[in-house]
């Protein structure tokens, strides 16, 4: 075992050639220079893209991987000395803030126009790039599907005692709650909230093991987003689990969109060529065909997964996401307060 | 002779080779606390209102589960040391090196794998269902499983501590009261006990660090810990002021336990009057008690090791009939090693300067330093991490998102440990040595090296250790701080967690447990079978 000054001396060596290597590292550059991505979106998922990007613009990506809101605050931190260019997040609900709060730049009306305006800041500061619709996923051997309700207010009965599952701390079950009190008002909200929560629901850290314990048997029905079965099926392909799309404006069906924004100081030429690139026909596709979680493409005349009905077919709530954002705290205090979050 | 000194040492003013360092760690220490002070003042009056009712039972709720964790950690650790360094248990190597591994497995991986293992409908719940119909298991979400997972997380500070601080200790005291006809009972209860105090202490206060500050366990097992709001701020309403604010609460938490860690270890001091601990203590011969003393290794590994590794085992396995390739990430093992181990080595050489100002030069300053060393331990890794980011890309503009500022990261967030094992050592080092060494013209550095140093090995390798571990398993700092396509194993195993992929972490988490277990044999086992001696 070495002594401690001589483990000390090797110690500052090893740091300073570490220091250097990294160093390095960073001003190493493409030919068409470089973007630097602050993902929320997971590598597995979006790598691909970025690939595909490189391959096309000779630009090469650096990409930070994180927490979609652990970057939002990251970016928020670090200020006007930000190295990120791109902010490519989880949720429209983590793009309002960081818009916002002045940190993202106006995208091009070229680049807004692609999607449709529902799927968009209305201040054109982040576009979304796939969406997902919520669900109740159930498990198919112990529920049929004639015995599902076709609204989210049929879940309360005594069938679900027990047997229901929903991720009370992620961000899509929040927007849709606050979804309902949007379109039927807070007191039936709350009502409702109070019966499922009479009911006995389990409560689980994210949507992901929502599904988990749906295949496990341990809950019947889950309130999660369309996505994730897809995630399921890629680990467990027998799993007997299957989604059940509710509609009539019901808030149970709301969709919700992964999007893309423009960090504000940021040159603006390899970020635009990005978002671009993102909402090209070629993109969209990969989620049509491609990508693991079967999102929605949400581009004119691009087709959703076989086996999915089509987005103009969700028959959501008529919500605007801003508005989402703005009454999310309200809806955490109402959570809180009914003993879904504490 | 281990004695009990009450008076203090007067060893005249601190060198400044010595303060200057110390004052250095610890103001590196304290910058996550600048960042939620500068938080908190510019915050409005709003973000304080997150504190009402609510947050009492928060606070509550958190204290019960640190209590039981650092109860379960105490009531597994301190036995295991002792069978494992002064009985003449079979296998005490491998127990040991394998008692010290679940410190590696990061608390999510912890309570998924306990989970997927004893959840109501998991695999030990599959494997009763067809010979006894158990149709699903008792529940496992709350305080049981969270409480469960942070002790496997956590016991082996308790552990690892005791057990450097019992191969330190002076058998003459045991023996002389073996000699004055004290049972072998009476002798570990009245005598080898209470020497271990301070080791007790410093686990303990570890323990007790790391359930405040912890959220993948919670988080996975829903128990409404502290750090749950503080994530709840971030991930829901991108609001960092009310987080700083909880956070702020976790400090004011951090504190009490500190208070509460120095009166258990009170003002009494516990060294020894002889040099280095040149004489191994006599084994206990177990006698009829070896084989259930063998029982209760093999129970806390199994619960805490083998099941975990099972489930992983079984993970991975799962990508077989899917026809993937079992993958393991090498170079992000690599990048996990290098990163890990000079953190350590940071770690350790910072922390000697702290511990032996509070140790040598007592004075409510030198005392003061080193607590406020332990202020930012509780916080949740991502306030940690958000402040270095904060601090780092206004000050520090070239090194930001280098390997130099991760490693920065790695000492802030991990210094206590190092602190704690090499102050519970010096503890036991009696200063009569180093008053002996600057007597005879060495100076006050030269004495910290070659006097001071050689004599608390073991708790600086341990210290070592605890650092390295934590920090082969740290994920939020390593998000957001890593150089741009700097992987480690911590990162791929949230990756792959984070998009389901089972069958993809679990390799990921099996590479981190093995290539650990090398290093914590070199720094804890080899040393134990080092001074055993004959059994």
């Amino acid at each position: 075992v070495p002594s401690v000054p001589r483990l000390g001396a090797l110690s500052l060596l090893v740091l300073a050639l570490a220091t250097a290597c990294a160093g390095s590292d960073r001003s190493r550059s493409g030919e068409g220079g470089t973007l630097m991505v602050y993902s929320g979106r997971e590598e597995e998922l979006v790598e691909p893209l970025f690939d595909a990007f490189e391959r096309a613009s000779g630009i090469s990506v650096e990409v930070r991987y994180g927490d979609s809101a652990e970057l939002a605050a990251t970016i928020a931190d670090e200020g006007d000395d930000s190295p990120a260019e791109i902010f490519f997040a989880q949720d429209a609900g983590t793009l309002g803030p960081v818009a916002d709060e002045g940190l993202l730049a106006e995208l091009p009306a070229e680049v807004l126009e692609r999607v449709d305006e529902r799927f968009r800041d209305p201040d054109g500061r982040w576009v979304g790039t796939s969406g997902r619709a919520r669900v109740v996923a159930y498990n198919t051997d112990a529920v049929a599907e004639d015995e599902l309700p076709d609204t989210i207010f049929g879940f309360t009965g005594p069938r679900w005692k027990g047997k229901l599952g929903l991720p009370p701390a992620n961000a899509s079950f929040q927007a849709f709650v606050t979804a309902m009190r949007l379109t039927v008002g807070e007191e039936r909200t709350r009502v409702w909230l109070e019966a499922i929560k009479d009911s006995e629901p389990r409560f689980y850290e994210r949507n992901g093991a929502v599904l988990e314990a749906l295949a496990a048997g341990e809950i019947d029905v889950g309130l999660v987003d369309h996505s994730h079965l897809y995630l399921l099926k890629d680990e467990q392909p027998d799993a007997r689990v299957a989604n059940h799309y509710l509609g009539g404006g019901d808030a149970g069906a709301l969709v919700n969109v992964a999007g893309v924004g423009i960090v504000e100081h940021a040159d603006a030429d390899a970020p635009r060529r990005f978002v671009r690139f993102l909402l090209a026909d070629e993109a969209q596709r990969f989620y049509a065909e491609l990508a693991r979680e079967a999102e929605y493409p949400l581009v004119a005349g691009i087709e959703a997964r076989p086996g999915l009905p089509a987005l103009d077919e969700i028959d959501g709530p008529a919500i605007a996401f801003e508005d989402l954002g703005a009454e999310l705290e309200e809806t955490l205090e109402l959570l809180n307060e009914l003993g879904y979050t504490s | 002779v281990t004695t009990r000194v009450a008076r203090l040492a007067i060893r005249g003013r601190a060198p400044l080779l010595l303060t200057a360092p110390a004052l250095v760690t610890a103001g590196a220490v304290l910058l996550p606390l600048v960042y939620l002070v500068i938080r908190s003042t510019t915050a409005g009056r709003d973000a304080w209102a997150v504190l009402d009712e609510s947050t009492a039972r928060l606070v509550l709720d958190t204290g019960l589960l640190v209590a039981v964790v650092v109860a379960a950690a105490t009531a597994i650790g301190v036995p295991l040391a002792w069978l494992v360094t002064r009985t003449d248990l079979p296998g005490r190597l491998i127990w040991g090196v394998a008692a010290a591994l679940p410190l590696v497995i990061p608390s999510y991986v912890a309570a998924l794998t306990l989970l997927g293992a004893l959840g109501p409908r998991g695999l030990l719940q599959g494997v009763l269902e067809r010979p006894f119909g158990v149709d699903r298991l008792p529940e496992i979400y709350g305080l049981p499983g969270a409480a469960i997972a942070l002790t496997l997380s956590t016991y082996p500070y308790v552990f690892l501590l005791v057990a450097a601080a019992l191969r330190e200790l002076d058998p003459a005291l045991e023996e002389t009261a073996r000699g004055l006809g004290r049972s072998r009972l009476a002798v570990l209860l009245h005598v080898t006990l209470p020497s271990l105090r301070p080791a007790i202490a410093a686990g303990g206060l570890l323990v007790a660090l790391y359930v405040l500050s912890d959220f993948g366990a919670v988080a996975l097992m829903q128990y409404p810990a502290l750090t749950r709001a503080v994530y709840l701020q971030y991930q829901s309403l991108f609001d960092r002021d009310p987080a700083a604010v909880l956070s702020l609460v976790l400090v004011v938490l951090t504190a009490c336990v500190l208070v509460a860690e120095s009166r258990f270890r009170r003002r009494a001091r516990y060294h020894r009057t002889t040099a280095t601990a040149a004489r191994p203590a006599a084994r206990v011969a177990l006698g009829r008690w070896r084989w259930p003393a063998a029982g209760f290794c093999a129970l806390v590994v199994s619960l805490f090791l083998v099941l975990p590794i099972g489930v992983l085992g079984y993970w991975t396995w799962q990508a077989v009939p899917l026809g993937r390739p079992i993958e393991l990430a090498w170079q992000a093992g690599l990048n996990s090693l290098l990163a890990a181990g000079i953190a350590a080595a940071i770690a350790v050489a910072a922390a000697l300067p702290v511990a032996a100002l509070a140790e040598r030069y007592r004075s409510w300053g030198t005392r003061l330093l080193e607590r406020a060393c332990f202020a930012p331990n509780a916080l949740p890794g991502i306030v940690i991490a958000l402040s270095l980011v904060f601090f780092g890309v206004r000050y520090a503009g070239p090194l930001y998102q280098t390997l130099a500022l991760l490693l920065f990261a790695y000492v802030v967030r991990f210094l206590p440990q190092a602190l704690a094992a090499t102050g519970s050592a010096l503890r036991t080092v009696n200063p009569r040595f180093e008053d002996a060494s600057r007597g005879l013209g060495r100076g006050p550095i030269a004495t910290l090296l070659l006097v001071t140093a050689p004599l608390v090995r073991p708790g600086i390798l341990t210290g070592a250790a605890l650092v390295f571990l934590s920090a082969m398993k740290e994920l939020p700092a390593t998000l957001l701080l890593r150089p741009i396509g700097f992987d480690t194993l911590s990162t791929e195993i949230w990756q792959a967690t984070a998009a389901a992929a089972y069958s993809e972490a679990a390799p990921s988490a099996l590479l981190l447990i093995a290539l650990s277990a090398p290093l914590v044999y070199l720094l804890v086992g080899r040393r134990g079978a080092e001074l055993s001696g004959p059994g």
